[in-house]
This record gives C-alpha cells, sequence and structure tokens, in this order.
C-alpha cells in the first residue's frame, strides 16, 4: 500500500521552490502531490505495468534515442520554429509573442511527438495493434500516421459528435489506413471514446497497446506522454535564448488534458522567473456551465485511472464538458498540472469560445497562420497576460512571451467558417457552391466539378 | 484474508457450501429502471435462488461495463437515480431477505461522497462491502480503514493476467470473498466460459483466498454448473439486466430459478 500524500506535502512542495528547493522537472509519477497513481482495473495493471517497464529500458538506452531523435528530425520536420508574432504582438499590449511552432510538425500538431514515442514503445513490446481515443482527429490522426509508418494496425475511437465536427480527420485516418469508431455513448465526446478505448484495451491487451494521446490516465502516461513532448519545451528554451537572450517572462498553452502544454512547461519549470500559464477552455463562459475547465472550476476526483481535477456533480457523476475546440473538451486533466496548480507554479485560466475565436481570425489576419481552435484558446490569453505583464512599463517590447502554437487550423475551417457566419443555410461558403462538408466514410469517387472561387470571402 | 468479525459474504457463501454447492451471485444495477423496482428485482433474487446480491451504482463512465449494463445504468441516471438512493436499495433487500447484499461501485461516485461517510451509510443499511472494480489495493488505503471501522467486506478483482505477486497482495487485501474475473473484458454475456477462469482461481485459491467466485460472461445454468465445479461462487450480471429489461422482474425470478439449478445440488448425485 502507498502512503497517502497529505495535503501539506503540497505546501511543503510550494515553500520549497520559492526557496529555490528541489527540482520540479522530471517527476516520475505515478503520484504528484496528492495527484495521479493508477485508479485501474485489475485486468489493466499488468499491461501498465510492462508499458511502464518498457519505457523505462527505453528511455536509458542509446538505440531508443537515437531512434526516436531520427524520426523527430527526419519525419517529423523537428525542431520546429520559434516564430516572433510582430503583427500580432501590437494587440498584446506589445509585448513580444514568440510563437512554437507545433502546426508545422508532420501531421499539423504536437500529437506526433507521443505517438511516434509510444509507437516505437508498442513495437518493443511486440504489439501489433495500437488503438487510441481522438476529439479533434489530431491524435488519432498522429497514431494512424505512426502506424502506418511502423506497420502496426490502428483503430481509433471517436466520439460520435466529434466525428461530425471533424470530418476531415475520419477522412484523413481512414486514408492512412486506420479504422474510426464512431462513439455514441455519453456525450459522444472525447472521455466517451476514452471509456470505449479502454474497453477495447482490456478485451486484446495481448497483442494491443493503448496509444493514450494526453499526460493523464494511470501511471505511466502522464510522466510518459510528457517526456515524448519535452522536446517542445527543450527546444523553445534554446531558441528565445538565442533570439533574444534572455529567458521569456512567460510562457503560455492550452490545456484539453495537457500535454502541449506540460511539454512546453516541463523545460522552465525550475527558471522561476518564468511565469507559466495554461488556458482552459471556458466554453460558453464558467458562470453558464457548459465549459471545459477542469482545474478553474472541478475537483479532485478519479477518472480514466488517475485522481485529477474533474467537473463532476454532488454525486460524484462526470459532467458533461462543452468548448468549441474538440480537442480541450475533457472534464479532467492531466494529474501533474493539478499539482503544479495547487503549488502555484502555473496559473490556470479559463479562456471562452468567443476569446479563442477572436484570438483565430487575429493571427489568420496579422500573421497568415490559421491556428488550431485549440491553440487560438493559448493566444487569446497571450493577449491578456501580454496587456497585464506590459501595464505601466516603458518598454513593453522587453516583455517576451511564449505561446505553444500546438497545431494547424486546417481541420477547424468548417467550424471557424460556421462561427464567422461565413455559410449559408445550406452549409455553402456564402456566395459560391463551395461545400464545407466533408464525406465521414469512405467515399465513392465522384468527380465533382472544380469550384472557382473568385471572391474573397470578407 | 483477514477475518476479524463476522464477514456477511463469508457466511452467505458458508451456508451454500454446507449445502454442499456453490453460491449464487446475482448482480443488478440500483434505480433500474426505479429504485423501487430495483429492491422488487433483489428481493425476487434472493427468493429465487440467489445467496448474494451485487447491486451496482449506475455511474457515468463505466469502463468496465457492456452495452447492456450501460444502456441499463444510463437509463437509472436519467431517471433520476442519485448514489444515495443505493442506501434505500439494500435496506430494502436485506430488510426482506436473508441474502448478503454488496454494492460494485466504480471509486470516484464513493470519493465524492468521502469513503468513511460512505462506509458508514453503507453498514447502516445493512450492507455486506463493496467490490470495486477500478480500485486496486495499492490506492485503497481510505477504504481499508472505512472498511475495518464499520466492518464491511472489501472485494477486490483479481485477472488471469494478475501476477503472482499481485494475486497473492490481492487476495491478502480482500475480505468476504475474491472476484475471479473470467476473461480478459468487459461485462456481457458470451456463448462460453474462458478456460482462464479454472487457473485463475485455482491460482486464488493456492495463494490462500479460502472463497472464490467468478465474474464476466455468465448468462445460463449450463456455465453455472461448469464453474461451480471449481469456484465457491458464481456471479452472473447480464443476462440478469437483460432480463429485467426484457420481462421485469418476473422474468429475474425465473431466470434465477433456472441459474440456481446448475449450482451443483444436482452435481452431488453425479
Amino acid at each position: 500500500m502507498v502512503d497517502a500524500p497529505t495535503a501539506g506535502s503540497e505546501e511543503n512542495a510550494a515553500d520549497a521552490f520559492l526557496q529555490g528547493g528541489p527540482s520540479l522537472r522530471n517527476a516520475s509519477g505515478p503520484y504528484f502531490g496528492s495527484y495521479g497513481g493508477r485508479w485501474m482495473p485489475e485486468s489493466l495493471i499488468a499491461a501498465l505495468d510492462e508499458v511502464q517497464d518498457t519505457f523505462e529500458k527505453a528511455k536509458a538506452d542509446p538505440d531508443f534515442i537515437a531512434q526516436l531523435k531520427d524520426l523527430n528530425k527526419n519525419y517529423s520536420g523537428r525542431p520546429s520554429l520559434l516564430t516572433e508574432a510582430k503583427r500580432f504582438s501590437e494587440h498584446a499590449g506589445g509585448a513580444r509573442i514568440f510563437l512554437k511552432r507545433e502546426d508545422l510538425n508532420h501531421t499539423g500538431s504536437h500529437k506526433i511527438n507521443n505517438v511516434l514515442g509510444q509507437a516505437l514503445l508498442a513495437k518493443r513490446m511486440g504489439k501489433t495493434r495500437v488503438i487510441a481515443e481522438t476529439g479533434a482527429g489530431q491524435h488519432g490522426v498522429a497514431s494512424a500516421t505512426a502506424a502506418a509508418l511502423l506497420g502496426l494496425e490502428c483503430v481509433v475511437y471517436m466520439g460520435a459528435e466529434d466525428c461530425r465536427r471533424q470530418a476531415l480527420n475520419v477522412a484523413r485516418m481512414q486514408l492512412l489506413g486506420a479504422t474510426v469508431v464512431p462513439v455514441t455513448n455519453g456525450s459522444q465526446t472525447l472521455k466517451d471514446a476514452i471509456n470505449d478505448a479502454l474497453r477495447d484495451w482490456v478485451s486484446n491487451v495481448e497483442h494491443t497497446h493503448y496509444l493514450l494521446g494526453t499526460a493523464a490516465g494511470a501511471h505511466p502516461f502522464p510522466a510518459m506522454v510528457r517526456y515524448f513532448h519535452e522536446v517542445i519545451g527543450a527546444e523553445a528554451r534554446s531558441q528565445i535564448l538565442e533570439q533574444t537572450g534572455k529567458l521569456p517572462d512567460a510562457i503560455a498553452a492550452c490545456i484539453g488534458g495537457g500535454s502541449n502544454a506540460i511539454g512546453l512547461f516541463h523545460a522552465f519549470l525550475d527558471d522561476a522567473s518564468v511565469k507559466i500559464y495554461g488556458f482552459e477552455a471556458g466554453g460558453e463562459g464558467v458562470e453558464t456551465g457548459r465549459h471545459a475547465a477542469a482545474i478553474s472550476l472541478g475537483r479532485p476526483g478519479v477518472l480514466h485511472g488517475a485522481r485529477s481535477y474533474l467537473m463532476q456533480d454532488e454525486d460524484g457523476q462526470t459532467i458533461e464538458s462543452h468548448s468549441i475546440s474538440a480537442g480541450l473538451d475533457y472534464p479532467s486533466v492531466g494529474p501533474e498540472h493539478s499539482y503544479l496548480a495547487d503549488i502555484g507554479r502555473v496559473t490556470y485560466e479559463a479562456v471562452t469560445d468567443t476569446e479563442a475565436m477572436d484570438a483565430f481570425s487575429l493571427l489568420c489576419r496579422t500573421e497568415g497562420i490559421i491556428p488550431a481552435i485549440e491553440s487560438s484558446h493559448a493566444l487569446a490569453g497571450a493577449i491578456k497576460i501580454g496587456k497585464r505583464l506590459t501595464e505601466g512599463k516603458e518598454n513593453p517590447s522587453d516583455v517576451t512571451v511564449i505561446v505553444n502554437l500546438s497545431g494547424r487550423g486546417d481541420k477547424d475551417v468548417e467550424t471557424a467558417a460556421a462561427w464567422f457566419n461565413m455559410l449559408d443555410e445550406e452549409g455553402h461558403v456564402k456566395g459560391t457552391t463551395l461545400s464545407t462538408r466533408k464525406p465521414k466514410g469512405p467515399t465513392e469517387r465522384t468527380s465533382e466539378a472544380a469550384v472557382d472561387v473568385n471572391e474573397d470571402q470578407n | 484474508m483477514t477475518e476479524e468479525f463476522a464477514s456477511k459474504s463469508a457466511a452467505a457463501i458458508d451456508r451454500a457450501k454446507a449445502e454442499g454447492r456453490a453460491a449464487l451471485v446475482g448482480y443488478l444495477p440500483a434505480g433500474y429502471p426505479t429504485v423501487q423496482e430495483s429492491i422488487e428485482a433483489g428481493i425476487a433474487l434472493a427468493r429465487n435462488g440467489a445467496d448474494l446480491i451485487e447491486i451496482g451504482i449506475p455511474y457515468s463512465d463505466p469502463v468496465m461495463d457492456g452495452p447492456v449494463i450501460q444502456a441499463a445504468t444510463t437509463e437509472a441516471i436519467s431517471n433520476g437515480f442519485r448514489v444515495a438512493n443505493v442506501f434505500d436499495v439494500v435496506a430494502g433487500i436485506t430488510a426482506a431477505t436473508d441474502a448478503a447484499v454488496l454494492v460494485m461501485t466504480y471509486w470516484n461516485p464513493v470519493m465524492r461522497m468521502g469513503v468513511d461517510e460512505f462506509a458508514r451509510r453503507l453498514a447502516e443499511a445493512g450492507g455486506a462491502g463493496l467490490i470495486t472494480p477500478d480500485l486496486v489495493p495499492d490506492e485503497a488505503h481510505e477504504w481499508f480503514e472505512a472498511s475495518d471501522r464499520y466492518g464491511l467486506d472489501r472485494v477486490f478483482l483479481v485477472a488471469p493476467s494478475s501476477t503472482p505477486e499481485r494475486l497473492d497482495m490481492t487476495v491478502k487485501a480482500s475480505r468476504g470473498f475474491v472476484y475471479a474475473v473470467s476473461i480478459m473484458g468487459v461485462t456481457g454475456t458470451r456463448t462460453s466460459v474462458s478456460s482462464s477462469a479454472e487457473d485463475v482461481v485455482a491460482r486464488a485459491h493456492a495463494a490462500g483466498a479460502e472463497r472464490v467466485c467468478v465474474g464476466l460472461g455468465v448468462s445460463n445454468p449450463d456455465h453455472v454448473r461448469e464453474i461451480a465445479a471449481y469456484a465457491d461462487g458464481v456471479i452472473v450480471g447480464t443476462a440478469l439486466v437483460a432480463a429485467l429489461r426484457d420481462g421485469g422482474v418476473d422474468a429475474v425470478g425465473q431466470l434465477t430459478k433456472n441459474l440456481s439449478a446448475g449450482l451443483g445440488r444436482a452435481a452431488a448425485e453425479a
């Protein structure tokens, strides 16, 4: 039996950190303060042990590290750029905003970092099949990609509601050879996709690895997924030093389960001068109850194998989350974030759908970059903290902020077009016959007449 | 297994053993289709041959359950089931029958109420203990304390995938009986019982478990007969929930009667 960590231990950790105490980096799990652990069926414990054991050995194996580095460089296209967003910065109080361009990775988001690592582990374990859950479809696409690359069978569970919101990604996964299973249980979103993936895993664990897509779930997933994403922060830290000669004043990322965020944060956790911000999905506004702000408004509970902040009712039933962003539509959060919130090292705030979509539009028009709606939450947050940190400053451009641009927004074009009122009643882009609706299943080959889009829609 | 005080589940299994047969454990969800009907169905289970009754708490994210139980528990929640209703169901069944009544629950609803408070109210309602599908002994420190304080059984699961070390640890942590998962999978009816079940039971017995019951995929008298030959109890869930769904309380009684025919009363003659 493991001793129960007490609430006091978290205060001590905060004190220790403020006094330049032990490092917050490389927390190995299973516990992060009183969070994390393994709240899982016994049937899966042996599999979790196998993953953990394989991961620990791989980390210490120069061949594995070399293999991963090679894939990151020659397949994903790492290092990803750190781009200064000069015109966008004008809207953030004049602070210099730098974008960590995870959107430029192969498959279009940070998700590839984790899937390549885990797919290599699956091969090491002799598994022939990987399963994954996906919300926005980015992790599903990344998983299908890694599976194709390494010759693994791939099944992706995706909420039926998300299949509708992200039809283009469903088609991408199918093109890559994966089977997409629409999940019709519960809220038909990410949490229900995870439930079905877990049911699959427990039934097929002998030859199947569950390629969990975020830094949540049972040990060793939170620490392992973070490990594969640490490259984001490591690169960003040396890039900002090279470009500005100093550490940033603040860094920011969006939080669903929190994998892109923990990947960026990790390198900076011990840099006490760097303020760290996580932006949760505030949906229609936290006061409406329709949001996905687990840390801001949840309370600790267990879901999907970890104790963490959780949106739950008085009975401990999970409350359905809401966000315009399918990738952030998750009612809990990775356990390390809960710990970092409690000790005060990271500040978590909610950003509404409207704020995120305003930032989405702003980045499109000021930088020529279409961001994922998930990442737009971090952009909206950066505008707020940029204004806050430059307030009363003579030289606002002394303030530097790194934002993790975790994914590109191509998948979100339909949602954005609807949000910005660019579609007519039939779902066609106004003034054209061009439909943004993408087919869900394998499509019949039709020779659709090419459509000329002569007008700019705005 | 620790037996500092009389375990209601152990006593129920031992009564069956004294009759030369395995015990029958029947599962039904609380509040399905309503709280009152779930009490009536539980009583029908007991009156038609179930020695132990497992009352499930409907939960939003039941990862160990297949479609039939998921559909029933989802309906219970949408019919207004509240977690505290489970104590009414337990009290209603224990007042009317001699069966040992356990609650099967995912852990978050217990955590939310407070482990101690939940245990106190369960004991007050006459409950025997808890079966915890997503709580392994490694995370159960609070539950150890509360179950000792209120004299409740703690039924942990062992699986075909459990290592010898984990099996040993889980058997020692359990009280009442050990729940052996017959197959790597979730709840649901299957055409045959996996041969891995017998192996898990043998390993649990060898690790010192006095009472081992087998669940997952058990749905007809043939399955019951097969498992009763080597296990101390047989757990049936999905088939009973489907009977309740399709034929109401009477169908539950009828199926229980059929299932109990496989328990080994007749096997003694063979």
